[in-house]
């Protein structure tokens, strides 16, 4: 018989010191010469910041290379002592989470494709029975993002533009809205 | 994009999991969104994921009785079971972190107001890594139910939360583990989320004789099943 998948259930409210007892929201030091912060606001359909919420990140190092061993191209490797490509942020009472990161290089998509830099991220929390999915893109890639076979499989530009990051003076604004007119684009898990 | 997405409501891969809106818990009214999901091709971005290596686990980390001077108070128990994907392949080397209520139903948490005693002898985290053949091993309190203000009277049957993160990012996985026989299931919105009968059935441990340590701890078994890498034997059967 074929093992059938375990049902998702929500991280409930009372996951902060198991989950976020260590650090991991900085994926470099800060002197790193091209560190950048991203910054966001978890919303709910009413408006309000949700402060019980965690965000994780997953991401491509600068040369666009995973720190999996599956990613197997010739690419320059971070060394994966120092750059895991993974980040975990609580929101505080504001909503807001925060990550210290570079910006990863372009990765290969699907049949042959390029995908535009960006940055995977899930979204978990009480009142979410299965954790959201959702992608970070860069407001400087206006040509590679016009290119990119996800963000352009959304037809509606409005709710494509919920997946590029605002650049606020050198920090990277990312906010999610949960539910609502301003709903920010989830995928299929 | 809508369309297709509406095409794979009857996959039974999304059969299992539960709606992100389910009304009877409220907290998902304002929550769950509301647009229709994309779909994300499979490409390096989800089919790799993070690892975390034996120094992320220190060795004491899986025994939730031995994190403090004393022993917690309550019925000490074995956790145990294999993670594997859908082809029953193990999971191997996969960090599984797990948190609890105490024995009395009460979370060390600032927001838990519930008047139940905390246990100082008790903390209630803890994470380890599967070993070759996907197995993992927790020593533990078998958590109290308690009560919650999603609805009159609202209480959580006791259970255990796990996060696995599997060997992708599309394998990423919270869920919760319970007790068998427990007489809240049918009363809880949490549990229920999960419309498949069969589906519920399979986040409910088993107790386990061979566990079961004598004179020492009772022994329960959870096996946990997640999206591999690649395709899902459902996957090809579409």
């Amino acid at each position: 018989m074929t093992p059938e998948p375990t049902p998702s259930q929500t991280v409930g409210p009372f996951f902060h010191d198991a989950l976020l007892g260590e650090d991991r929201s900085e994926l470099v030091p800060p002197h790193h010469p091209r560190a950048m912060r991203i910054e966001g606001t978890v919303y709910d359909g009413a408006g309000d910041p949700v402060p019980d919420a965690m965000v994780e990140i997953w991401q491509a190092n600068e040369a666009g290379r995973y720190t999996d061993p599956t990613d197997d191209r010739e690419n320059p490797l971070h060394d994966p002592e120092t750059f895991s490509g993974f980040g975990r942020s609580g929101t505080d009472a504001g909503g807001r989470f925060s990550f210290l990161t570079v910006k990863p290089g372009p990765v290969p998509g699907h049949e042959g494709t390029l995908q535009a830099p960006h940055i995977m991220v899930s979204v978990f929390a009480r009142g979410l029975l299965k954790h959201l999915v959702t992608r970070i893109y860069f407001p400087d890639e206006r040509e590679s993002n016009a290119r990119d076979p996800v963000l352009s499989s959304i037809e509606d530009p409005e709710f494509r533009t919920t997946l590029v990051a605002d650049d606020e003076g050198g920090v990277l604004r990312f906010d999610v809205h949960l539910q609502g007119d301003n709903q920010t684009a989830f995928f299929e898990l | 994009m809508g369309e297709q997405g509406s095409d794979r409501i009857f996959d039974a891969r999304q059969e299992a999991q539960p709606p992100y809106l389910y009304s009877d818990y409220v907290a998902t009214r304002l929550r769950a969104p509301k647009k229709p999901l994309m779909i994300l091709p499979r490409t390096l971005s989800n089919t790799t994921g993070p690892a975390f290596g034996h120094g992320a686990v220190g060795e004491l980390d899986n025994d939730l009785t031995r994190q403090h001077e004393g022993e917690p108070l309550g019925e000490r128990i074995i956790v145990t079971g294999r993670v594997t994907d859908g082809y029953g392949r193990p999971i191997r080397n996969s960090l599984i972190e797990i948190w609890q209520a105490n024995s009395a139903g009460r979370y060390i948490h600032k927001n838990d107001r519930h008047p139940a005693p905390l246990d100082p002898n008790f903390s209630g985290a803890g994470r380890c890594l599967t070993d070759d053949e996907g197995r993992y091993r927790f020593v533990t309190i078998k958590p109290g139910a308690y009560p919650w203000k999603n609805h009159d009277n609202a209480w959580r049957p006791a259970h255990i939360h796990l996060s696995l993160f599997g060997e992708a990012f599309r394998s990423r996985l919270i869920t919760q583990m319970y007790f068998p026989g427990d007489p809240l299931f049918e009363h809880d919105p949490i549990f229920q989320s999960v419309r498949d009968e069969k589906a519920r059935r399979r986040m409910i441990s088993t107790f386990d004789l061979e566990t079961t340590q004598p004179e020492w701890a009772l022994g329960y078994r959870f096996d946990i099943v997640l999206e591999g890498r690649n395709a899902t034997p459902m996957e090809n059967h579409r």
